[in-house]
This record gives C-alpha cells, sequence and structure tokens, in this order.
C-alpha cells in the first residue's frame, strides 16, 4: 500500500536540515562537532511535541475534526475512540489485515500505521464519507448486489481499498484487483464476490468466474 | 391462506429459494452498522487485559498501585486473584480501563507481577511422555483413551484383500474473527448492559447473570452487529467478567475487546490431532475393517483422568463411511496453551483428513479410483448424487490420472471429499410480529446475525407470508429483550428462526385478518388492511413448529491444484463443491457461507498452523503477519452446485461447507506428487521434504 510523504512537522523536517548540514558541514567536522550538536538539539526542542496532548486537526470526509491528542495516537484510534466515526474497524492495529484503510488524498492507507498528527493537512476519507445524501456510491452498490459481505466487519477497508484502486485505475483487470485488496483480510470469506463487486462497479460487463447452480434432488 | 395447525412451506415462492440482497447490507456498507467493538456509552472507557508472559508459573504477587497512577486510568482488578497458577502463555492477570487505549496500555507495563515460573511443556508428544511437566497438579496430561469397539476387528483384518496403515496429523488452527471477542459492558444497581460480539446473546446472559451472581432480570445483552464468531463466541468469557468488574469498580461503561495478540493466546481454537489409522477392503473395495489410535491437544482445556481426556479433541470416527467391523482409540493430552473451542463443525475436518486421506490411500494400492470407492462405501443416498453430480462436473473420468504421473515441474492434481453434519432447529425458538397501523412490519426475535443472513432470511420469510418485499420487514434480532432465539452455532440457526418465523407471521396474519374483517390482508390489501387496525398496533408471537426444518446436511467437494515441484508451492486452481441442506432459504446468501466454507478450509489445508515455540513456551504467531490466512488472490475458479430438496425442510451450511476442502485438496497434492503429505497444513517445506528435496521440517 503506498503512503504520500509524511507531513512536515513545523517549518522544515528532520530530514531536510541534516541533508544541508550534510553538505555543509563534512569538511570541519570535528571542529563543528560541538555546534552541531548544539544547533540539532535547538532544532528537536522546537519540534519536540508531546508527551502531552496537542491540538489536532483532521479534514476528514470533507469536515474539520479538531481533537485534542497526545502525538502518538494513531489515525485510527482518533477516528474510532476520539470520535464518533467507528466505519473504520480495528482488525490487527499493526498493519496486516485492512479493515482500518482510509484514504488520504484518495490513496488506501492502513489508519492503524499513521499517526493522527501526520493526517493533518490532508484529505481524508472514511467509509462514512462514501454515499452522499444515503444514495450508495457505485463500489457500495455492487457489493450489496453481489453479497459481497458477510459479518461485514472487513467491508469498510475492502470498500476503500476498491474504490481507491477504481479511482486511479477505472478498467482494472483482475490482478489489479487482487493487487489493490493485497493488504486486506476477510474471516469470513467473501473474496470471490468482492473480485465480482470491483468488475460490476467498474462497468466490466462479463464478470462471471465462477459458477452457482441450484438443482433439484430428484 | 395457512392453515395454522398444519404450516408447511409454500409450494410457490416468491422469495424463499430465491435471491435476496442482505437487508442489512447497506449499513455494514456504509459504517452504519454498530459493532460491539463501536459502541460509545456515555463517559466509556477503554479495557485491557494484562497477560501471562510465563506459559507457567506461580504468581505470587501483583501490584495494581503504580498503573491505578497513570493518568486516566480509572480503574485496575485482578482477574483470578493474587496468588495463583498461570498455565498458559496468555492466561489473564489483571485488567485495567481508563480514558484512552494509550493510558490503558501504559497500565499494563506499570502492573508489577512477581511469580516463580514453573516447568512447562507446548509440544504434544513430549507432554505425553511420563516424565513431563504437569500441565495440572492433579492430573496426568495424557487422558486414558476412550476406546469403543464394534464387530471382529482382527478377523476381519485377516480377511481383507488389501489393508493400508497410515498416520495423519492436523494442527491447531485458530478462529481469528475479524472482531476480536469482547464487550462494552455498563455495570450499575440498575442491573447490567453488556453490548457482546457474541454467537448467543441467551447463553452471554446466562454467562453473566451467573459468573455475578446477578438475578437474570438483571442482566441485558445486546449484540446488533458482530464481526464473526465461528464458534469461538458462545460465552461471556473471561473479558466479559473483567469488563463487568471494571465497569462498577470505575462507575463507568467499559469497552474491552481483546487486541489482536491475545485473540491468538486466549479466546479458543480447533484442537491438533495425531492419526495412526488402519483401513481394510474386500477385493472389490467394499470396506471391512477400520482401526484408530489418535490423540490430541485441546491446550489446558483437555487431557486429565477422564476417558477421552475431553476439551473437544476427539473426533467422529470413523468418518461417514460404513464399516462393520471398527476399533476406535481417542486421547487428549494437555499442553501449556490456550484452551480449545468449538470451531466451524468441531471434530469434523480433522475426522474427514484423516479418512479421507487413508481412503485414497486404500484406492491407490488397490489400483481402484477413489471415486468409485467412496461411492461402495457411502451409506447415504444425497451424497450419492453429489457424487455424481461432481464427478460429472469436474470431468473426474477423464481428469483422474495415475498419482504423480503429471508430466513436468507443475504437476497436477484432483481429488475428493465429503462431509456431513447434524445441526437441526431448536424447540425452544420464539419470535414475535409486530404490524402497525401505517403497514409497517417489525420481526423481533432474541437471535443473533453473524453475518450468516440471519436478519435477510427472517425478512425473506415474513416477505413471502405477507405478500410484501424483504425490504418492507424491519427485523429487529440481537437483543435478550426480544422473545429468545437461538445461539448461533452448530448450523442450527436458519433451521430454528426459519419455521419460527413461518409461525409468527402466520399468526400474525390471520390476527390481522380476524381484527380487521379482511378476508385476505396480503399484497396489495395489505396497507388498507392495517389502516383498520386503529392506532394499536399488532403484536403476536409465534413459535417453533416441528416439520418444518430437518437436519443432516452433507456435501462433496472436488479439488484440482497444481503443485510446483520446485518451489513446493500449492496453488488451488478449482474448488468444486456440491452441497446440499434441505430447502433453500436465501440463495445469495447461501451461496456465500459455501464460499466462505470453502476459503477458511483452503487455510486449514494450507496455510493455518499455531505454532507454539519450546524453548520459551510462547505462541509465536498470534497475528496476521505469521499466522496465514487465505487472502484474495488465493482463490480459485469456484463451481458451486446446492441440491434443493424442499422436502426435507430447512437445514443449515455454516458447518458442512468447511468440513471436506481440506482434505479435498490433500488428496489432489497426493495425486499430482504420486507421494502424500499426510500433515496439514501442507506447506511448501513439506512438499519439497516429501519429494526428497530437503530433510523434513522439525514440527
Ligand atoms: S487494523 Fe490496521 S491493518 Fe489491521
Ligand atoms: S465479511 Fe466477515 S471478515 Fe469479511
Amino acid at each position: 500500500m503506498n503512503e504520500s510523504e509524511p507531513a512536515k512537522i513545523g517549518p522544515f523536517s528532520r530530514r531536510t536540515f541534516l541533508k544541508s548540514l550534510g553538505t555543509t558541514a563534512v569538511a570541519t567536522a570535528a571542529v563543528q562537532a560541538q555546534t552541531m550538536a548544539a544547533e540539532l538539539e535547538k532544532v528537536n526542542a522546537e519540534k519536540t511535541i508531546g508527551p502531552g496532548t496537542v491540538p489536532v486537526t483532521l479534514k476528514v470526509n470533507g469536515e474539520m475534526l479538531k481533537l485534542q491528542l497526545e502525538p502518538r495516537v494513531t489515525l485510527l484510534d482518533a477516528l474510532r475512540n476520539y470520535s464518533s466515526l467507528t466505519g473504520s474497524k480495528e482488525g490487527c492495529d499493526r498493519g496486516t489485515c485492512g479493515a482500518c484503510t482510509v484514504m488520504i488524498n484518495d490513496v488506501p492507507v492502513y489508519s492503524c500505521m499513521k499517526l493522527a498528527i501526520e493526517a493533518q493537512g490532508q484529505a481524508i476519507t472514511t467509509v462514512e464519507g462514501l454515499a452522499k445524501n444515503g444514495k450508495l456510491t457505485k463500489v457500495q452498490q455492487a457489493f450489496l448486489n453481489r453479497d459481497a459481505l458477510m459479518c461485514g466487519y472487513c467491508t469498510p477497508g475492502f470498500v476503500m481499498s476498491v474504490t481507491a484502486l477504481l479511482r486511479k485505475n477505472p478498467h482494472p483487470t483482475a490482478d489489479d484487483v487482487r493487487h489493490a485488496c493485497s493488504g486486506n483480510l476477510c474471516r469470513c470469506g467473501t473474496y470471490p464476490r468482492i473480485m465480482e463487486a470491483a468488475f460490476e462497479a467498474s462497468g466490466v460487463a462479463k464478470v462471471a468466474i465462477n459458477k452457482t447452480e441450484v438443482i433439484p434432488y430428484a | 391462506m395457512p392453515d395454522p395447525a398444519n404450516l408447511s412451506w409454500p409450494k410457490e415462492t416468491k422469495y424463499i429459494s430465491k435471491s435476496t440482497h442482505r437487508v442489512d447490507a447497506a449499513q455494514k456498507l456504509t459504517g452504519k452498522a454498530r459493532y460491539s467493538s463501536d459502541i460509545q456509552a456515555e463517559g466509556w472507557l477503554y479495557g485491557m487485559i494484562l497477560r501471562s508472559k510465563w506459559p507457567a508459573a506461580k504468581i505470587t504477587n501483583i501490584n495494581l498501585e503504580k498503573a491505578l497512577q497513570i493518568p486516566g486510568i480509572k480503574a485496575a482488578i485482578l482477574i483470578k486473584g493474587n496468588e495463583r497458577t498461570v498455565r498458559y502463555y496468555g492466561d489473564e492477570i489483571a485488567a485495567v480501563a481508563g480514558t484512552t487505549k494509550i493510558a490503558c496500555l501504559d497500565a499494563l507495563k506499570a502492573i508489577e507481577v512477581t511469580a516463580e515460573p514453573l516447568p512447562y511443556v507446548v509440544h504434544e508428544d513430549e507432554a505425553k511422555k511420563p516424565d513431563a511437566p504437569k500441565v495440572w497438579d492433579d492430573a496426568p496430561n495424557l487422558s486414558k483413551p476412550k476406546v469403543t469397539e464394534k464387530g471382529e476387528v482382527d478377523k476381519a483384518f485377516s480377511e481383507c484383500a488389501t489393508v493400508v496403515e497410515g498416520f495423519y496429523t492436523t494442527q491447531v488452527q485458530l478462529h481469528h474473527p475479524m472482531e476480536t471477542h469482547g464487550n462494552t459492558v455498563s455495570w450499575t444497581d440498575e442491573g447490567l448492559t453488556a453490548y457482546a460480539s457474541t454467537q448467543g446473546i441467551t447463553s452471554v446472559k446466562d454467562g453473566f447473570a451467573g459468573s455475578l451472581q446477578l438475578e437474570q432480570s438483571k442482566v441485558r445483552v445486546i449484540t446488533e452487529y458482530m464481526g464473526g464468531g465461528f464458534g469461538a463466541k458462545f460465552g461471556s468469557g473471561v473479558e466479559g467478567k473483567a469488563a463487568a468488574e471494571l465497569s462498577k469498580a470505575a462507575k463507568a461503561p467499559v469497552r474491552l475487546m481483546l487486541t489482536r495478540f491475545d485473540q491468538g493466546l486466549a479466546v479458543g481454537n480447533r484442537p491438533s490431532s495425531f492419526q495412526k489409522i488402519k483401513l481394510g477392503a474386500s477385493a472389490d473395495g467394499t470396506l471391512l475393517a477400520y482401526q484408530l489410535d489418535a490423540y490430541g491437544t485441546a491446550g489446558i482445556g483437555g487431557g486429565g483422568s477422564s476417558e477421552g481426556g475431553g476439551g473437544g479433541a476427539n473426533f467422529p470416527a470413523p468418518y461417514i463411511y460404513q464399516i462393520p467391523n471398527t476399533r476406535v482409540s481417542q486421547a487428549t493430552v494437555a499442553i501449556n496453551a490456550g484452551s480449545a473451542r468449538a470451531f466451524r463443525a468441531p471434530g469434523n475436518p480433522p475426522a474427514s483428513f484423516g479418512m479421507e486421506s487413508i481412503m485414497d490411500d486404500l484406492a491407490v494400492k488397490m489400483g481402484m479410483d477413489p471415486l468409485e470407492l467412496r461411492v461402495k462405501n457411502d451409506p447415504n443416498p444425497v451424497r450419492q448424487k453429489e457424487y455424481e453430480v461432481g464427478g460429472k462436473r469436474v470431468g473426474w473420468k477423464e481428469k483422474y490420472k495415475k498419482p504423480g504421473s503429471s508430466p513436468g515441474v507443475i504437476k497436477t492434481g484432483i481429488g475428493c471429499a465429503s462431509g456431513s453434519w447434524g445441526g437441526g432447529g431448536s424447540k425452544k425458538t420464539q419470535g414475535e410480529a409486530q404490524i402497525n397501523p401505517d403497514g409497517s412490519v417489525e420481526i423481533r426475535m432474541g437471535v443473533q446475525d453473524l453475518g450468516t443472513g440471519t436478519r435477510t432470511v427472517l425478512a425473506v420469510v415474513a416477505a413471502e407470508v405477507f405478500g410484501l418485499k424483504p425490504e418492507q420487514i424491519t427485523v429487529k434480532v440481537g437483543d435478550t429483550n426480544y422473545p429468545p432465539g437461538p445461539g448461533s452455532g452448530g448450523s442450527t440457526t436458519c433451521a430454528s428462526i426459519s419455521p419460527t418465523a413461518l409461525d409468527t407471521c402466520t399468526n400474525a396474519l390471520n390476527e390481522l385478518q380476524k381484527q380487521t374483517g379482511v378476508a385476505d390482508a396480503r399484497g396489495e390489501n395489505w396497507f388498507a388492511a392495517c389502516k383498520k387496525l386503529g392506532v394499536t398496533p399488532l403484536v403476536v408471537q409465534g413459535k417453533f413448529q416441528d416439520g418444518l426444518s430437518s437436519r443432516g446436511a452433507g456435501g462433496v467437494q472436488f479439488a484440482e491444484v497444481e503443485v510446483d515441484t520446485e518451489t513446493g508451492r500449492v496453488t488451488v486452481k478449482k474448488m468444486t463443491c456440491i452441497h446440499d441442506c434441505g430447502l433453500i432459504m436465501n440463495t445469495l446468501t447461501l451461496e456465500s457461507q459455501i464460499y466462505g466454507g470453502t476459503i477458511m478450509g483452503m487455510g486449514y489445508a494450507l496455510y493455518e498452523e499455531r505454532v507454539m515455540d519450546k524453548l520459551s513456551g510462547a505462541l509465536l504467531n498470534p497475528n496476521f503477519e505469521t499466522y496465514k490466512l487465505t487472502g484474495l488472490s488465493d482463490m480459485p475458479e469456484f463451481d458451486i452446485v446446492l441440491i434443493n430438496m424442499p422436502e426435507r425442510g430447512v437445514i443449515g451450511i455454516g458447518e458442512p461447507s468447511v468440513i471436506p476442502s481440506a482434505s479435498a485438496i490433500a488428496n489432489a497434492v497426493a495425486n499430482a506428487l504420486g507421494v502424500r503429505i499426510n500433515s496439514l497444513p501442507i506447506t511448501p517445506a513439506k512438499v519439497l521434504a516429501a519429494l526428497g528435496k530437503i530433510p523434513a521440517p522439525v514440527s
């Protein structure tokens, strides 16, 4: 799963600071080591946030969510437990199941693997933000039509992964769908129907990979 | 109009046996569905559990003081007292509740536990040894075997034309529902309300009342939506009791959901099995004699002095086939690991793996077609039909080749296996229908929807009886304030609720017609009739009725695989699943069940296994990065055939679909390679070892 570059915190990131030091300070390293350490400490001190709470503003589904969070709170934790957006699910809290998938600027991201403070200033979309005025999106409708959900706990994550795929690639192949959903797990076993739903949502006419049939006994 | 005294399923239907979209799909797809883990009760606290890091230890002291000083922490409790013995890595020690998750994480770290480590054993074969550390002080690790004998086994073996022997093993499998176990509990002087992630609101209510010594009338359990259970979510659990006690101590509702790590350690698994089997047949392939010597572990939950050892590690044997002479001996061995729990078709997948493997081994030795061997010895008429239908559909005659004869590096194979499950409906199920003057309808039942489509089935039955559309029915389930419904286990839900809904709705329709004088209130007359109710809604009860459901569903599955003999990787190319479950209620959700069961069976065949570390006694892979589940890219092609048998009434399908998949895949792998991998899961290492390319992996 791709992630966009983490947002800069403060005027410049630690990495750019060190980079600039690297180019100028090498020759006189010994002499300047002390200055450098002092400088580094100063910059770090400026940027140190936490361990207490800090104000965090998240743009979720087009609305501003103002929260007061410890910097170590993940985006998933912030959504589910500091606001009422419980649509994104927690299946593992360590980047292995995809139930927490949200879109950040149209890119699918595991929200359990991103700190809430890192997600500031970006457009976050959760499963609650897809259907407008009660009308399901094409992807949601296709999931419904194809019964691509059972218990539904993995479903928000899959819906986000498939939605992000179709935004980037409106006519995916089966391999594209496999790749897009490779970070999502479903214990109920809805995969064949998720594949069908992805095709239906993309308007690909023939989607029947699998056959089902009812026959009488006699 | 249906006669209430003599109910039967309608012959001509609009919705029953057709496909209705899941009535709660939109809720789940938009994030509106409230799962037990989503509940945000007023002033709620986060709860977490501290677990033993020792596989066995004597706890001498637990100090919660420092945890209570962490900002945000409102309560901390001991789970089973201060001085006690823990018997597995993951055993519950203490629990905390606080305003945030991170506060709880900090608090768990701050709890001081003093313990004296004890010797432990986490491997079945070591636990069996007489000098092994004892899991329970006063009982042996290895139980006495439970022995049953029928006919004259030794004599029969001596008369067999062919006898085969084999040793087949199956792993411990973890349930891993996507939503972990847990509850949001509020316990005040008024009583206790729990939002539980459960398969049985009624059994959870009973559990809370019992473990907390509360009057049952003071306990209410609600499960609006839950994220899967697969057999492991029936009780209120240690975590439920802890949440309740934390709630009482903190005077606030507590949401305590297990972490994924906890889930792997402590809340159930499918026991392992080690099966030594001997099977003999006459020259024409008629099975004559069978002998089984088996043991398995149910963690700390089995073993001991009783015969068989309990804990769920025993399994039905011989499985499915008719054999006149049998000797079965089964024992259970305790190890220092989490207890087993019911897991989708308990006992059956291991039973099927042993039996179906040796059936194929016998067929190969006899030079007989394994499908024919099954047809010859399976007494079940419905499965006979399934062998026939499935055999034709997969082209068995053309595709089944001599084992190992597939050319090239990537070898193909085909295999077959069957399953059988009882099921049946619960006679205690009750339901209630409310018909409102505006024509809207509510069906209420104290059952829960695990994702199997329970709500949808109720809507289908009501719509059929009232001549309405399923989406016009509001189904209310998942609350112990509704009339009692069944626990959702053993594939009994559909067979319990469908007859009950038919009775309830038929009573309601009759009552509506009686009260309003409308001769036929169904369909287009519905709203006019309901209007005549005035302002008072009509509430009518119903209950389970005999003769509308039955038990005994089966299935036959065929697997086609490719095995890469260089990497050892097995790819399932196609699964053909032929299943029966009596009268089909809703085809769409039924098919989903078959997909789901088969895919879970694929995991059992190829990927899933709990790994215990002999050196530390820890469970090495409680998380998804190391405990591998089947994923979307592992999907084969499916061909699913449902045999509709309305004359049998409703039968459940959740379990039968998971039983034969792993056995069919294992047989297909053996067919491809010409050697059998006798141990699940069939990992690349085991394949390469079977081919003599690497040494056998150590388990
Ligand atoms: S909860 Fe984020 S990947 Fe599982
Ligand atoms: S629908 Fe239950 S986990 Fe996917």
